[in-house]
């Protein structure tokens, strides 16, 4: 047998706070199909990112095609090597055409002194290589008028003029209808023979069963097993994705269940989510598992009026109400906390005061001036009761860690009325000291009578901190479990989809 | 016990923070002064002090409306011919229709406000992409409607007591100036003490954790264009008794003195970023350049240049700060 294609020896990689990958050892052959599945924040990304030269590993090394890699850059990874990644979110310009788009940046020029495009040539290359991928696709037709399967067939067509040597697809088939998705499994079998070797990334198990050679499951960093697809089921797949021993650390509290705060009754929005229904109480923390693009999120924003509702209602403590506004939402004590605190969470060149004390102003209202003694007051007590640490009041919120930024965010809306708190990934990116901070801060809220709704995408903490765990897969809602029947497989199984049940 | 240490803590940073943030304005003023002191005996001279209070009043009311639109990281390039719009409206309700003067002069300030109110409107209500667009077409729009209304000429004869605006003095010091310490004043508690102010540097700052925090963020900016259409109106109060007329053609190129004051100042493109005694400060240099130039015989041409060069000079050091600021690498 011939060497590996692809070989990583003990290659890790850490960003600050966390082991991306440690010590991962893989070998993936020439012109195979190499399925990389793992949980969210297995390590996957990174490993790409390593591949495609956009991090460097801080050990351990790669061999590609009989050579060993050193400072690997993005533009070597593509251009030399050939190594293509083509990620869910397509890096294609909608208003140019599609030999525009296939040759961007290597223009054929018809002359090189005066850059002017052969547009002939680049029209014939283009159908040459769609052609390749027994595509019936115009090279005149702009990107943007076409489908997303058409477009994902222009980006591996992109791809291919490069002479891409190993594809990476990130989750292909994730917006993909059925049968667009076989086509392409047709076209990845099609390159497969032309000898491209491919890593083939998917959260959906039956595809990696159905188009996959090899598979190697990761998990917390670290490769579990590397094997033939055909030695394993979807049931030991997800068992090697999940079984990690789950240790105690989550100060998880008895609680006891009151009354119902919110009801959502058959939710769906325009683009993702149907039919959601569920419920939460007072005195509960409901767990929101699934897949990075289940719709979790989505169904956050659409619940607090941030994005608009096609259909479906929302019930607190009872009654139907009509929330348009995240302002409306707030009004009934209904507040999202969310995983992008930088971008939608902070007002991050505004101090820790502001911030904190930024959704209920109106508190501070003596006559038409605001009360800063009190303001302040408020601010330092917030800042006490979530040891949020911060060298003053007026420090800019973009100095703060991950974790104090967080508390932040959590502090703004403890000053709030509010009751029913939606917790979007409350601990990604900040350190274990934290995590339990926030964990402790939500048990405090269901003691204190409120309802908590903890998104996450980790599953020992949805296992760990919830009573009760709803699952979404591709914007379905796939399973229900109480806290007692829940394990880390029943949550995958249902979050990798099609299995729908309850218990 | 940790709540006494924080709170003196946040005083002091506070005053640091003023300091550090103004101090550079602040500094290039001083420089400037003593540099023109220097070159030219007529310079600093009660008379000339005054003078240029008064030259720099007009562009720093405008210049409060448009630091409003700034820190929402938004624009308005409608102010001058707002302006225009405003004293014309007047001037033909005073003038053509002999309506009450006091009625006349706030029925135009309506005017400026109502535009600016529409000015808002086409970016919450139409969705217009940027403020760019809904306040250039206004720009167009009301320096067309003030040509209208008087045929393209000037109008005179208003009542001597509206000169006052323009050209009065309180003791030594102009009226215009005065107006000016006041309307800084008021801003100065508007954005620091109310709701509304405070909602202005969160929707510039992160609009979208504004709307999450369930801040009305449509309201914030109509409010905001509103007010800033006022101040144009305000301004053209003055300028109106400074010249005694109404003229369609008043307040052209406005924008970009107002929009040059409020960075000089240390407001910000980016938004949520920016303080009214920055802004006043920056319509400070502007004018004392302009005077000091004058007064060393350079020809208006080339200060256009030297103040093209001051902008983009002070916006550079602003980047410099911040690259050097801890914030910025997050």
């Amino acid at each position: 047998m011939s060497a590996p294609f692809l070989k990583l020896e003990n290659v890790s990689k850490a960003f600050p706070g966390v082991q991306a990958l440690s010590n991962v050892s893989l070998e993936i052959n020439k012109g195979e199909i190499h399925c990389l599945v793992g949980e969210n924040g297995a390590g996957k990304s990174t490993l790409i990112k390593l591949l495609t030269g956009v991090h460097a590993w801080d050990s351990g090394t790669v061999f590609f095609n009989g050579q060993t890699l050193h400072n690997l850059t993005p533009q070597k990874a593509l251009h030399e090597l050939g190594i293509v990644p083509i990620y869910q979110e397509l890096n294609l310009i909608p208003k140019l055409d599609v030999a525009e788009n296939i040759f961007l940046g290597r223009e054929i020029l018809a002359n090189e002194r005066l850059r002017f495009i052969n547009r002939k040539e680049m029209v014939r290359r283009t159908k040459e290589i769609l052609a390749r991928l027994n595509q019936d696709i115009d090279p005149a037709a702009l990107v943007g008028t076409l489908g997303i399967g058409k477009q994902q067939m222009v980006e591996i067509a992109k791809a291919l003029a490069v002479e891409a040597t190993l594809l990476i697809l990130d989750e292909p088939t994730a917006p993909l209808g059925q049968e667009e998705a076989e086509e392409l499994f047709s076209v990845m079998r099609q390159l497969k023979s032309e000898g491209v070797t491919i890593i083939f990334i998917s959260h959906k198990l039956e595809e990696i069963k159905e188009v996959g050679d090899r598979i190697t499951v990761l998990r917390d960093g670290k490769k579990i097993i590397t094997t033939d697809v055909e030695a394993l089921s979807i049931d030991e797949i997800i068992t090697y994705m999940v079984g990690r021993q789950i240790e105690d650390k989550y100060p998880k509290i008895k609680t006891q269940r009151g009354e119902l705060a919110l009801e959502v009754r058959n939710l769906s929005t325009p683009d993702l989510l149907q039919d959601i229904s569920f419920k939460a109480y007072r005195g509960e923390v409901l767990g929101i598992a699934g897949l990075v693009g289940a719709g979790r999120t989505e169904l956050a924003r659409a619940i607090i009026g941030a994005d608009p509702m096609l259909q479906g209602e929302i019930l607190i403590d009872g009654s139907r109400v009509d929330i348009r506004s995240p302002k409306d939402a707030l009004k009934h004590g209904l507040v999202l906390l969310t995983e992008d605190r930088k971008g939608q969470g902070l007002v991050l060149n505004n101090s820790v005061l502001f911030n904190a004390t930024l959704a209920n102003l109106k508190k501070y209202l003596s006559g038409i001036l605001l009360d800063l003694d009190a303001q302040r007051q408020d601010a330092v007590r917030v800042i006490k009761d979530l040891s949020i640490k911060t060298p003053s009041l007026n420090t800019l919120v973009a100095q703060l860690s991950g974790g104090n930024q967080q508390k932040v965010v959590i502090g703004k809306w403890l000053n709030t009325k509010a009751d029913i708190f939606i917790f979007d990934e409350p601990t990604r990116g900040i350190d274990v000291g934290a995590k339990t901070e926030v964990y402790n801060i939500i048990n405090k809220l269901v003691k204190d009578g409120a309802a908590v709704i903890m998104i996450s995408s980790e599953l020992p903490e949805i296992l760990g901190m919830s009573d009760r765990i709803i699952v979404l897969s591709e914007g379905r809602l796939t399973g229900e479990f109480t806290r007692e029947e829940a394990t880390q497989e029943k949550i995958m199984a249902a979050a990798t989809g099609g299995i729908h049940y309850a218990s | 016990m940790q709540a006494k240490p924080l709170e003196q803590e946040a005083r002091r940073v506070d005053w640091k923070d003023l300091m550090l943030n103004r101090m550079g304005a602040l500094l290039g003023l001083i420089i400037i002064m003593i540099g023109l002191s220097l070159a030219s005996p007529r310079f600093f001279t009660v008379g000339n002090l005054m003078n240029v209070a008064q030259q720099s009043a007009i562009n720093a009311l405008v210049a409060s409306g448009m630091l409003l639109a700034i820190l929402t990281a938004g624009i308005d390039l409608s102010v001058g011919s707002i302006l225009a719009l405003s004293i014309c409206v007047s001037g033909i309700l005073i003038v053509k229709w002999g309506l009450n003067s006091l009625l006349g002069l706030l029925l135009g300030l309506g005017v400026a406000a109502g535009a600016g109110t529409i000015n808002g409107l086409l970016l919450t209500k139409l969705r217009l992409p940027h403020p760019f667009i809904s306040t250039l077409g206004m720009q167009n729009v009301a320096r067309g409607l003030a040509l209208i209304i008087t045929q393209a000429s000037p109008i005179s004869g208003f009542p001597r007591w509206i000169q006052f605006f323009g050209a009065g003095y309180v003791g030594r010091i102009p009226f215009s100036f005065i107006m000016v310490v006041v309307t800084v004043v008021t801003f100065h508690i508007f954005l620091t003490r109310t709701t509304l102010g405070r909602h202005i540097y969160a929707v510039g700052g992160n609009i979208e954790a504004a709307r999450l925090s369930g801040i009305d963020v449509d309201r914030v900016r109509l409010w905001v264009y509103t007010i800033s259409g006022f101040m144009a109106g305000l301004a053209g109060l003055t300028l109106m008794g400074r010249v005694n007329a109404a003229y369609p053609l008043a307040g052209l190129m406005y924008e970009t003195d107002a929009i040059a004051a409020v960075i000089i100042g240390g407001g910000s493109f980016m938004g949520g970023v920016g303080t009214i005694w920055g802004t006043l400060l920056g319509a400070i240099i502007i004018a004392v350049i302009r005077n000091g130039l004058n007064l060393l015989g350079v020809s208006p041409d080339t200060q256009t240049i030297i103040i093209g060069l001051v902008i983009i000079g002070s916006v550079y050091i602003d980047v410099l700060r911040r690259r050097r600021s801890p914030a910025s690498k997050r």
